[in-house]
């Protein structure tokens, strides 16, 4: 047992930290409020091997361990939610399947310019009528001679009008349930490729979150990702690492409402004293941060399971669903020490608290997380 | 960073883990309802090395961490939490405020016995005005003619009447309020000390919770422990360590709940199947099993401090707050899994849950942890 970090791990935390204080917190306001992100963030982001964290250095990314992955999503977090959604989808659900089950011909195409900023990528699982459900998908794929056709839509889809590759899941026939789930790469501009509504959320308002439409697309065999009918497998093992960055998220926010709310109750003055000096705004904050650590123990320990090559799918699941739920109520309590500022623009809390509410949503909810957990824990 | 126990802890874990299940889980219904002090448990705890797992060998202890120490008491508990804490009061609070704070010659005449559990100890603060406010104890302790003279009333104080030696703090100073508390040891049988009440809990029932009415005793000089009016620092410090035990047992408690309820869960049929195969059942197993790996690594961190030498106060109380809330939460849901039957006494589901509750007030409410945790956070003002 050793709940230290490494010298390198602490020496990324302070990287990403400075960064993340110098070059996007002083933009989270704007870019929730323009509903977009200035594009020179991701080729920053790259240069500090934030792209492609876990990914080899001979494929462009940083080789580090999926620890530092959380580490690094804790921080940018706490920055801004928007930018660190965009940081997860392409490193733990493009980079990372395409690691696993590309070829090495996709690698070198796709993962390098990925890995180093100079593609951004998307995963496009979701279906207007399959969410939790994610076997029900119904965007059909059909062989032919020189590649295949892909027919359906895609819906909110992370990074889905920025990127420049998607990863689409699609099925031959619904009738063979999981066994006919394939995925591909699809570069945007092939024809058929089409960014439909770009979504207006209730959060992370600097991401961008589109629906995708495949009509008669026709996709080279080469661009295959796994083997046919892989694809579901792809896409579990996929969300599996991706919930561990979705925790990260959960905790770089309540971490950023913890931060805002010991600011404010030690200078807001009321009944002649600051308010921290009341039992009411103490207990909130020791909640808060007990939560914290407990949704980051949960959470480094699925990391640490998974760097070490450990089944680590129920401990994933158990840090999503605690992280997530903690943020909400962290954020929720944030807002009420902050009382009617906390409603108002001029603080963060606000938007905080409008970032936090997707984490139970995506990459799995709440109810899709017990799921995993109860299955694991019932196993005779 | 690592989560994996060593191949030691391991194999402690397992050692524990039998022996609870072959020798602590036998009678612990009965012991419960008849409130039997399990003596016989703490002879053969005794003889593992347990009544002093913290303190080194050559003060008759195990030398183990307090890793492995959070081993123990959860896997006790699992079982019986009222024998898991006498293992924690007699090792964090009573032995271990001897061994950190006491002279060469008390560690030798104290702590050895106490360690090798040919003794029984006891820790003594709280009064019947002084609970959370620790520190507003009004026992006091005068020295006269070289002994001290302690006069007043201890409440609460777990092994009360069945303990061979007892920590017992008190004022010595009162115009310096907690900056003027001692600590002194007291042996069993010294005139004037006498065991008042015994006192009927909700839980915890075959631990023993005794009043101490100290009429005078005298205390041969040499037993103040620790330095003069600066007993309540180190009675802070120890809390630490008793928090870290707190919480352990807290993890234990709300196991053997979850376990019950899951072995419940896969064979209680109801409209037709397993109950299992609802999700209202499964969602209550999925949220106890987070909050209890949740509370485990906040003990393990608090204990990996303690063990590197590190400040440990605020972990140790979110440990403590957490997980003695988790085991609140996770025996309240199990009893609803099991329905009618968890609320018969057939089942040792609610023992656990009445056990459970003490862990919300013991060694420092709920609400002291967060005040801790908040002062820490905040500062003091």
């Amino acid at each position: 047992m050793d709940f230290l970090f490494t010298e390198e791990h602490k020496a990324l935390r302070e990287m990403v930290r400075d960064f993340a204080r110098n070059e996007i917190a002083p933009l989270a306001l704007k870019m929730d409020e323009d509903g977009d992100y200035p594009k020179e963030l991701i080729g920053r982001m790259a240069q500090l091997g934030l792209m492609g964290i876990t990914m080899p250095v001979e494929y462009g990314g940083a080789g580090m361990d999926p620890l530092s992955q959380v580490i690094a999503m804790e921080e940018i977090s706490r920055a801004s939610a928007s930018i660190s959604v965009v940081m997860a989808v392409n490193n733990g659900l493009v980079c990372e399947p395409i690691y696993h089950y590309g070829t090495e011909e996709q690698k070198r195409r796709y993962l390098v310019r990925l890995a180093k900023g100079e593609m951004l990528g998307c995963y496009g699982l979701t279906e207007p009528g399959s969410g939790s459900d994610a076997l029900a998908l119904s965007t059909s794929v059909k062989k032919v001679s020189d590649g295949y056709i892909i027919n359906g839509s895609k819906t909110f889809i992370s990074n889905g009008f920025h990127s420049d590759i998607a990863i689409i899941f699609a099925t031959f026939d619904k009738a063979l349930g999981y066994k006919g789930i394939t995925a591909f790469l699809v570069e945007k501009g092939r024809k058929g490729f089409l960014v439909g509504k770009k979504e207006k959320k209730m959060g992370l308002l600097g991401s961008d979150t589109a629906e995708l439409i495949f009509d008669n697309c026709h996709i080279p065999a080469e661009d295959l990702l796994g083997r046919e009918g892989e694809g579901y497998k792809i896409a579990l093992t996929t969300l599996d690492g991706g919930r561990i960055g979705i925790a990260a998220q959960s905790i770089g926010i309540a971490q950023a409402c913890l931060d805002e709310s010991i600011k404010y109750s030690k200078q807001r003055v009321a009944f002649g004293q600051v308010i921290s000096n009341f039992q009411a705004i103490q207990w909130m904050i020791a909640d808060m941060a007990t939560e914290i650590e407990a949704a980051r123990w949960l959470t480094y320990r699925a990391a640490c399971m998974r760097g070490k090559g450990q089944e680590y799918a129920k401990e994933a699941s158990m840090a999503k669903l605690y992280a997530s739920e903690m943020v909400n109520r962290a954020a929720y309590k944030a807002v009420q020490i902050h009382g009617g500022y906390g409603y108002i623009k001029d603080y963060p809390v606000e938007r905080y608290y409008r970032d936090a509410r997707v984490t139970t949503l995506y990459e799995g909810t709440s109810e899709i997380q017990r799921l995993v957990i109860a299955r694991e824990l019932l196993k005779d | 960073m690592d989560f994996e126990l060593t191949e030691e802890q391991k194999l402690l874990q397992k050692t524990i883990r039998d022996f609870a299940g072959d020798k602590v889980a036998l009678d612990a219904r009965e012991r419960d309802e008849k409130s039997i002090f399990p003596s016989d448990i703490i002879r053969e705890l005794a003889g593992l090395g347990i009544m002093g797992a913290i303190i080194p060998s050559e003060y008759g202890g195990s030398g183990l961490d307090y890793i492995s120490y959070a081993i123990i008491i959860e896997e006790i508990a699992r079982i019986d939490a009222s024998v898991a804490i006498i293992i924690s009061s007699h090792n964090s609070l009573c032995t271990n405020h001897i061994y950190t704070f006491g002279t060469e010659e008390q560690r030798k005449r104290y702590v050895i016995p106490l360690a090798k559990g040919d003794k029984l100890g006891c820790w003594a603060n709280t009064e019947p005005g002084a609970g959370s406010d620790a520190g507003g104890i009004e026992t006091t302790a005068t020295l006269k003619n070289g002994e001290w003279i302690l006069k007043g009333t201890k409440l609460f104080a777990t092994q009360g009447s069945v303990a061979d030696v007892i920590v017992i703090m008190a004022v010595t100073d009162p115009s310096k309020g907690s900056k003027g508390i001692s600590a002194f040891i007291a042996e069993k049988g010294t005139p004037g000390l006498r065991i008042g009440k015994k006192e009927d809990k909700l839980g915890f029932r075959s631990s023993d919770t005794s009043e101490l009415i100290l009429d005078d005793v005298r205390i041969p000089e040499e037993n103040l422990l620790g330095r003069p009016d600066a007993g309540f620092a180190d009675v802070l410090k120890i809390l630490e360590g008793g928090r870290i035990g707190i919480g352990s047992m807290a993890v234990g408690i709300a196991r053997g709940a979850f376990e019950e309820a899951t072995r419940y869960a896969k064979k209680r049929i109801q409209f037709g199947t397993r109950i299992a195969e609802f999700q209202a059942i499964q969602w209550m197993l999925s949220d106890m099993a987070t909050a209890i790996d949740a509370a485990r690594l906040l003990v393990y961190h608090a204990a990996f401090l303690k063990d590197h030498g590190e400040r440990c106060s605020k972990e140790a109380s979110m440990a403590k707050l957490f997980a003695s809330e988790a085991a609140m939460n996770a025996t309240t849901k199990t009893i609803q899994i099991f329905g009618g039957h968890g609320y018969i006494k057939d089942y040792p589901v609610e023992r656990y849950f009445r056990d459970a509750k003490l862990c919300e007030i013991g060694e420092g409410t709920s609400e002291i942890q967060r005040l801790i945790i908040a002062r820490e956070i905040l500062g003091r003002e």
